[in-house]
């Protein structure tokens, strides 16, 4: 679930600290281009992008694949054709209500990414602000704001969400929002604990000399230089929340029928098992392979902004 | 590491008092009430509900909400179902055996498998096993458990049986309520067990490995190769125990995400846990079972961290908490 999103998360900070001080200084915002050159070389990295990029443009055209491929609205029902196998038709038969499965899938698409994408901006927003404020400016700033995190972390994800999942009803943005409110405590962390490394350095007292605000010292400094460790995160964090929406919407909190979601075109698969497996097979597969290439994606990422691991 | 220890086990409590206070808060800010679905029967007067009210407790300030329900769990009293009206706390020790029975058999499958299989694919580092393992150890992590639930189901129960195979049961802890004998009851726990271990299966086997290549790098390995120890002693008594180590971390770790996993599995398998009287009570809008559970589970999250940071302080001298 969303808790495989970093697992270093909830790691005591005696462990964290150990990793993070060298790296940072080590790899400058100048040298993203060789981070890049490295994370071409990773072929596998590579095609997990291409097929990324092509599921992600088949979920966010989803009007033009329902109105030039399918002839078929996601919701459009031919009770006649209900559980119709792939044909020329529907590629990929056709559901109970005899709704156009590649359809609903690219819709479905399109709230599961989307959803999980907003969720990850807003996370990122959140838990680099708390992260860098607390480690920043230290003493009862830094008590409270990670004395909340604790507290949140220590409370299991899934039950906190599936609590304030029953009890509003979730749009499409609330339930980025509310993934994104959850879901920002390791991050914080992370940050923290990045920047009471870099704020250390002799830049930073030197920004400090030369009269920099601390705004200034915050965003032009530190924060660049902490960044790897944030994009690593949220690539890693996007895979997390496709799994905490996919896993939301099966249970019937997350996205609502009729409106399709990766998740809860599963929902009802399992009443229809000796119908027709396949209503299992496709949503299941499209999460499955979306989750791993971005995985992929991020895990090379870090490698490749990380060169000490590659040694 | 005395001093962090007794500073974690001051701050326990605190942590869990701050809790109670976002678990209350979170379910009483948001709109509506356990009584909502009673206001709908038209035969229902004003005054009735408000002697419900009255009766459950739901008319006072929030304030005294939360005193009252803080004095009660400080007395071991986790208060009234709102829906069964039977006590929370047995309600929650009634299911607890049947989760902790999933958990801790996933924890163990888990555990038994990845340890062995990451270190094999570390020493085998590059070889087709490793890539093998490597390729199904992320598979793993990528899986939603509930969708990896349905296609055991698909796989072991409809197609099992569809083939003549002896089908693997789906639902429930046995058979028949009550009577079920020991292999009833654990064919009746494969599934749950296999889906729920997938993900630490999956997490531990690649922590170990690149653990166990880390490890393999260090100085004192190097030395015990250049004293002419065998490579299985090098591998056995000096390069695993450190490899393994901070697993223990990881193992403290994994209770909660077994836990939060488990409302999904419990959820697929009809498994009647922790998990699922959780959900069942918050589509019922039980609150005082749902803080009940959320408490519950929260109490058991921490004590597995502390005590995780305890073995890992006792097994590792090098540790030193500030």
């Amino acid at each position: 679930m969303a808790a495989n999103v970093d697992p270093q998360a909830s790691v005591p900070d005696a462990t964290l600290h150990t990793e993070s001080s060298g790296a940072v200084v080590r790899q400058p915002r100048t040298n993203l281009s060789r981070a890049w050159r490295r994370f071409r070389n990773n072929r596998l990295a590579v095609v997990a992008l291409v097929v990324a990029l092509a599921i992600i443009l088949f979920a966010f055209n989803a009007p033009l694949v329902s109105r030039y491929i399918t002839h078929v609205g996601p919701e459009d029902q031919r009770l006649l054709d209900n559980f119709g196998p792939p044909s020329k038709q529907y590629w990929f038969g056709t559901d109970e209500y005899g709704r156009d499965v590649l359809t609903r899938i690219a819709y479905g698409g399109r709230s599961s990414l989307g959803v999980a994408a907003l969720a990850v901006i807003i996370a990122l927003l959140v838990g680099t602000s708390v992260g860098a404020l607390a480690a920043y400016y230290g003493g009862w700033v830094d008590t409270i704001l990670m004395r909340f995190v604790d507290i949140m972390l220590s409370i299991p994800l899934i039950f906190l969400l599936i609590l304030v999942g029953t009890l509003l009803h979730v749009g499409t943005v609330t339930l980025a929002i509310l993934i994104a409110l959850l879901g920002w405590f390791g991050l914080a962390r992370l940050v923290r604990s990045e920047v009471l490394a870099v704020k250390e350095r002799d830049y930073v007292s030197a920004a400090h000399v030369v009269g920099v605000s601390d705004w200034g010292v915050v965003t032009r400094h530190i924060l660049p230089n902490v960044l790897h460790i944030i994009i690593v995160w949220a690539t890693l964090a996007v895979p997390g929340f496709i799994l905490t929406e996919a896993a939301l919407s099966f249970l019937g909190f997350g996205i609502q029928p009729p409106a399709s979601s990766w998740g809860n075109m599963l929902t009802n698969s399992t009443q229809y098992f000796y119908h027709s497996t396949r209503l299992v097979w496709i949503p299941g597969l499209f999460i499955t392979v979306t989750v791993l290439v971005l995985s992929v994606i991020g895990d090379a990422l870090r490698d490749a902004l990380d060169p000490r691991l590659n040694e | 590491m005395g001093h962090y220890l007794i500073r974690r086990l001051i701050g326990a409590p605190f942590l869990l008092l701050g809790i109670t206070l976002i678990t209350f808060l979170i379910i009483h800010l948001t709109p509506g009430s356990p009584i909502d679905n009673l206001a709908l029967n038209p035969e229902m007067k004003p005054e009735d509900l408000a002697s419900i009210k009255k009766t459950l407790g739901i008319d006072r300030p929030l304030p005294v909400q939360y005193a009252t329900w803080i004095n009660q769990l400080a007395h071991g009293d986790l208060g009234i179902s709102l829906k069964t009206y039977q006590p929370v706390r047995q309600q929650i020790f009634a299911r607890l055996p049947n989760t902790l029975v999933l958990t801790v058999c996933a924890l163990i499958l888990a555990l038994v498998l990845a340890v062995p299989l990451g270190v094999l694919a570390a020493l085998k580092r590059n070889s087709l096993f490793d890539y093998i393992m490597t390729g199904l150890a992320t598979l793993g992590q990528s899986v939603p458990g509930f969708w990896l639930g349905l296609v055991f189901i698909i796989i072991f129960a409809v197609q099992f049986k569809a083939w003549g195979l002896p089908a693997l049961p789906t639902g429930g802890t046995q058979t028949m309520p009550g009577g079920g004998s020991a292999g009833d009851r654990l064919r009746h726990l494969i599934l749950p067990v296999l889906t729920l271990s997938i993900a630490q299966l999956a997490g531990w086997t690649r922590f170990i490995r690149s653990q166990m290549l880390e490890v393999i790098r260090q100085d004192y390995v190097r030395t015990a190769r250049a004293k002419g120890l065998s490579e299985t002693r090098i591998i056995m008594e000096h390069a695993f125990r450190n490899a393994v180590l901070p697993l223990i971390t990881l193992v403290g770790l994994a209770l909660p995400q077994l836990f939060g996993g488990a409302v999904i599995i419990e959820a697929i398998f009809s498994w009647p846990g922790i998990g699922s009287l959780a959900l069942d009570a918050a589509s019922t809008r039980d609150y005082t079972m749902v803080m009940g559970t959320v408490f519950f589970i929260s109490i058991i999250t921490v004590l597995s961290n502390l005590l995780a940071d305890m073995l890992y302080g006792v097994a590792d001298p090098r540790i030193h908490y500030t």
